[in-house]
């Protein structure tokens, strides 16, 4: 097991946002956070790549406190995709190579431009490389943004709503890139998602948060009917169309 | 066929040489700028006393006139350029700049203080540069307070976040109003000579520096540029948002702190010691970020090369356009700045 979360607890200005939440994830392996909003997903993400820092609890990564090691030690293991990226002037190379800024000590070495270019052929980026991320679309720029992720040769990478605001097309390549990285690099990814539809068919854990701490968490077991309508607060049903798991809202959209 | 990063590395090359060259053009405006004005100097004259070869009479107009002005116009530029560029990263705003937050306004109180009370009264004369305050050390100490009072402002709301980066640019509209209204009150009172005083200084004017403020200038300069560069990779890290900079190990709140400091007290002294100079810390790092982008590796060094250009020829055109006269070089630098950063605003683009 490469992440194990023990018992983190975090709140904003006294009120609470998470608590008691503990689960583990091995390499290799994708596991989505699900729950309404505001039901704290983002923050436990902020809070395993320690961009917030929990009130209590532990988080460890191959066995190592993250409250004992630098920040630059942790984002040489853990690499955080924002649901946004600020657009400047910087062209999609240059994005990239800030993924190696844990590694780089004054300047950057040649190594550090053969992995950029590794990467950016691996995302079939390379003809974008010297365009600017204005001129990106929003499924460009998000693999831009995946692709800086994984330039920080990371073991965890921890994704906030990756398929956000892309079309059908660019939301099947994002989860396929994920799902390939995760498995070929053997490393262990964290998603936030929304679209419990694409979760199921891409994810091998599950956990389901509902008001601040956990609902049910492990494998595909923990998504029934019950599950989602309660964590939800909507009536489910799931059924299989070729195969392929689906859950239908069974509440009037038209009241 | 050449890979990618053989590309990006010619096209980073693009950029390093247009630096050298706007450094470059530094160079050869200093020669003009020492060898233009009324005393008729030849250009090999200039290079002659440069080299240590001069008369008594071009030693002097070199060495005690030209040269600490040029020198000053060039230093400034680059302090208040540089101190421009890192205030808009950190501060994740277009129109961020130690004086968009209040700084001159806060030493021009000084200043008016100063005058006042503290007695650098003015030399009763009719003559603009009589009026002239009388104890300069004073007042350059007195405008410096009064620059980093506002500073310290700034620090405390900035502080843990109080008020956030986004909207620090307004509680900067805030502070200047505050200072101005000061000032106004102070100047009020006042008889119409230390007034004229108090008007006078807010000129900025690259005459003012001698060797030894040129020498505090260049190192408060000097340090703050190694900093700035030194955090470069900081810097890009921010600019793809405050996460994605903390995910990446940026000590954000630090660094902000510190940067929103450094910045400040370049502006400080650069404005106590020579006036109120606008647009430069505004206009110079947006033309450096058209010329070679947002990344900071060159964007620092950019916005030093363009700062000193800048202010250097807007002192030279401010001496020469009507010699024998001299335009205050804060007003040239509006003119030209203005019109040049409205010009990069329609152009559009974002940060």
């Amino acid at each position: 097991m490469i992440l194990k979360v023990d018992g983190i607890e975090f709140s904003y200005n006294s009120h609470p946002v998470l608590s008691n939440i503990s689960f583990e994830v091995n390499r290799g392996e994708i596991l989505s956070i699900l729950g309404n909003n505001g039901a704290g997903k983002t923050t436990l993400l902020k809070c395993i790549s320690r961009i917030l820092k929990p009130v209590r609890g532990v988080v460890f990564v191959d066995g190592k406190s993250l409250s004992d090691i630098s920040a630059t030690e942790i984002a040489r293991k853990i690499s955080y995709v924002p649901q946004r990226q600020d657009v400047s002037r910087f062209t999609v190379f240059d994005t990239v190579l800030l993924g190696r800024k844990p590694y780089i000590r004054w300047d950057v070495s040649k190594k550090d431009l053969l992995i950029v270019e590794e990467i950016l052929d691996r995302l079939g980026l390379k003809t974008l490389a010297l365009k600017y991320l204005d001129q990106l679309s929003g499924g460009e720029l998000q693999k831009v943004s995946i692709a800086r992720a994984l330039a920080q040769d990371p073991e965890i990478l921890l994704l906030d709503e990756p398929t956000n605001n892309l079309d059908l097309k660019n939301q099947i390549e994002a989860i396929r890139i994920i799902r390939d990285i995760t498995r070929s690099g053997n490393i262990a990814s964290i998603v936030v998602i929304h679209d419990l539809n694409l979760a199921m068919r891409f994810s091998d854990k599950f956990l389901l948060l509902k008001e601040n701490t956990i609902f049910a968490y492990g494998d595909m077991e923990v998504m029934t009917p019950e599950n989602i309508s309660s964590v939800y607060g909507v009536k489910v049903t799931v059924e299989k169309i070729n195969g392929i798991p689906v859950v239908i809202p069974l509440e009037d959209v038209l009241l | 066929m050449l890979n990618t990063w053989e590309k990006y590395l010619e096209y980073t090359r693009t950029k390093i040489i247009i630096i050298i060259i706007i450094s470059l053009l530094i160079f050869l405006i200093s020669i003009y700028a020492i060898n233009a004005g009324s005393s008729g100097l030849s250009v090999r004259e200039v290079l002659m006393t440069l080299l240590g070869r001069g008369d008594n009479r071009t030693n002097i107009i070199v060495w005690n006139i030209r040269l600490p002005r040029v020198l000053s116009a060039i230093v400034a530029g680059i302090g208040l350029s540089i101190a421009g560029c890192v205030t808009q990263t950190i501060l994740r705003n277009p129109l961020a700049s130690p004086f968009t937050l209040g700084i001159s306004q806060g030493a021009a109180f000084g200043v008016a203080l100063a005058v006042t009370i503290l007695g650098t009264d003015a030399i009763h004369s009719t003559s603009i540069d009589a009026a002239m305050v009388n104890n300069p050390y004073l007042t350059t100490l007195c405008a410096f307070i009064g620059a980093m009072s506002a500073t310290m402002i700034i620090m405390a709301l900035s502080k843990r976040g109080r008020v956030s980066p986004e909207s620090m640019v307004l509680a900067g509209v805030a502070i200047s109003s505050l200072f101005s209204a000061m000032t106004t009150v102070v100047q009020y009172f006042a008889d119409e000579l230390d007034v004229s005083a108090m008007v006078f200084w807010t000129f900025g004017d690259m005459g003012r520096a001698n060797w030894r403020d040129l020498k505090i200038m260049t190192l408060v300069v000097l340090l703050s540029g190694i900093y700035f560069l030194i955090n470069r990779w900081n810097y890009n890290a921010l600019a793809g948002g405050e996460e994605m900079a903390k995910s990446l190990g940026v000590p954000v709140e630090r660094l902000r702190v510190i940067s929103m400091f450094i910045a400040s007290l370049v502006t400080s002294v650069i404005v106590s010691f020579l006036g109120v100079i606008g647009f430069i810390c505004l206009v110079g790092p947006h033309i450096a970020k058209r010329l070679v982008g947002s990344d900071h590796r060159f964007l620092i060094s950019g916005s030093i090369a363009i700062g000193g250009v800048l202010l250097l020829l807007a002192d030279t055109f401010a001496r020469t356009i009507i010699a024998p006269v001299v335009l205050p070089v804060g007003a040239v630098t509006s003119f030209i700045g203005a019109p040049l950063f409205l010009y990069l605003l329609t152009k559009g683009y974002k940060r």
